[in-house]
């Protein structure tokens, strides 16, 4: 079971309270757990990854086990905590001004 | 119980106004979608219990809110609006060529027939259209393909499509606007477009007589006489008799020769309302003084309105999409500011008094008028 953690506004968006519970098959990457979220939630298509490019949103970020992962290829296997469940995979809207 | 709900779409969040015909209590409703930039709503005039609204930010990008019982609650619904085909490219402030590129939803125009028909005004500029209520867009390309696409440049709040104008009887007659492209038409449901730009003079186009890159700010049209089109533009006030084909100015004796919004009385057809701005870097009121304008000859003379509007010491924008009028007896006349203030006028404009004082930038007001 994965765990995310999902910034307030798209909380809102999906209409889910606290974290996020997944089942995903294969590696356990941001790719596979982003497929499978929005596989669930289908409203969060295109406010995490862009929807033509895939690419993370600019003010998105991944955070897990106190390691910023944004920059990391999105097939690349995320922490084995991350795989057990026993850590969240955190999806932070950036601080930028607005 | 009849009455007015007003949508406000502010910076920060819509929020559902509503009174009954006297206008003068309101109650105020939201912020909905709070945090997020709300473009524009706009109710079906087919069923006014179903608004759409398009909430877009910087962190999430875009998404398109659906409410089936007048703004009470909110689904989300589609927000996939891939550009038919290759996007091709568009010119960019320094002349360079750049990728069509989608940002956000500007304008949402719900068909005046179908509450489930939308279409949608998107930048980088385009037009979508849903049938199933906002679920699935598709793009109706033949705009953007048009062959001087990449010719279109944006203005300074970017190339967006933010006006869409549907023909009263003839659905397959529609008209847009493009900052800063200019006015198009089309007459087959939105599959080929005609610039429609003749007669339209701006400042910085060398070629008086340029087919496009004029920056159109709003088109309105009084439904009982579809080929009469009143537009605001960058430079000047503008009117057409003849569909769009042509356009000759009508600015007479305004205070300046910009501002955004213009609109149309619901019962008097030669009745337009301007808010005079003074550009081109400024963007506030002349003097300090928010006047509305209005015109009962179809434009070229023009009164102030000013009973209940601030005289001295304003300075804060009305934006293209924050004017509306309701179709009481006695028309209702609506505006927003960039400085959180809502403005009505249950008396066609001759006086006015805020609903509400201190929202987040508007940056959108329309109005239904409820049965």
């Amino acid at each position: 079971m994965i765990r995310v953690v999902l910034p307030p506004h798209l909380r809102t968006i999906a209409r889910v309270h606290g974290e996020v519970e997944l089942d995903v098959d294969g590696t356990i990457s941001q790719r596979s757990v982003l497929d499978a979220l929005e596989s669930r939630y289908p409203e969060l298509r295109g406010t995490i990854r862009d929807r033509g490019t895939q690419q993370r949103r600019a003010f998105v970020r991944f955070f897990a086990c106190e390691e910023d992962l944004s920059h990391e290829p999105p097939d690349a296997p995320l922490p084995d905590a991350v795989a057990t469940g026993s850590e969240p995979f955190m999806v932070i809207g950036a601080m930028a001004g607005g | 119980m009849g009455g007015v709900r007003v949508l406000a779409g502010t910076r920060k969040g819509a929020f559902v106004l509503t009174s009954d015909e006297k206008r003068e209590r309101w109650e105020i409703s939201g912020p909905h979608f709070a945090g997020w930039e709300i473009y524009h709503l706009k109710g079906s005039p087919a069923d006014p219990d179903r608004i759409y609204a398009s909430q877009s930010g910087g962190w999430f990008g875009q998404v398109i809110q659906r409410s089936d019982d007048g703004g009470a609650t909110w689904d989300t619904v589609g927000n996939d609006f891939t550009y038919d085909g290759v996007p091709g490219e568009h010119q960019w402030y320094d002349g360079s060529l750049r990728p069509w590129s989608f940002t956000r939803v500007w304008h949402l125009e719900p068909s005046l027939t179908d509450p489930d028909t939308v279409y949608a005004g998107v930048e980088d500029a385009a037009l979508f259209k849903s049938v199933d209520g906002g679920k699935e867009w598709a793009e109706l390309s033949g705009l953007r393909q048009h062959d001087t696409g990449p010719q279109w440049q944006p203005g300074a709040g970017g190339m967006c499509l933010h006006t869409i104008v549907q023909h009263p009887t003839d659905g397959d007659r529609l008209y847009v606007a493009i900052s800063a492209a200019g006015a198009f038409r089309s007459a087959d449901g939105g599959k080929t477009w005609q610039p429609i730009n003749k007669g339209l003079r701006s400042g910085e186009i060398p070629d008086t007589d340029a087919e496009v890159g004029h920056c159109v700010h709003r088109i309105a049209m009084h439904p009982s006489r579809p080929d009469v089109l009143f537009m605001q533009k960058h430079w000047d006030v503008m009117r057409s008799d003849d569909g769009g084909d042509s356009w000759h100015e009508v600015s007479g004796n305004l205070p300046s020769d910009f501002g955004f919004p213009i609109d149309v009385h619901a019962h008097e057809p030669d009745t337009v309302y301007v808010v005079p701005i003074k550009s081109d870097t400024e963007h506030f009121p002349p003097d300090g003084r928010l006047r509305v304008y209005r015109s009962r000859s179809g434009g070229n003379e023009w009164e102030e309105l000013t009973k209940g509007l601030p005289q001295k010491d304003c300075y804060v924008n009305v934006l293209r999409d924050a004017m509306a009028v309701d179709s009481l007896d006695s028309c209702g006349v609506y505006f927003g500011t960039t400085g959180g203030q809502v403005y009505a006028s249950a008396d066609a404009g001759d006086t006015w008094a805020p609903i509400v004082r201190d929202l987040p930038a508007v940056l959108s007001v329309e109005v239904q008028t409820l049965p």
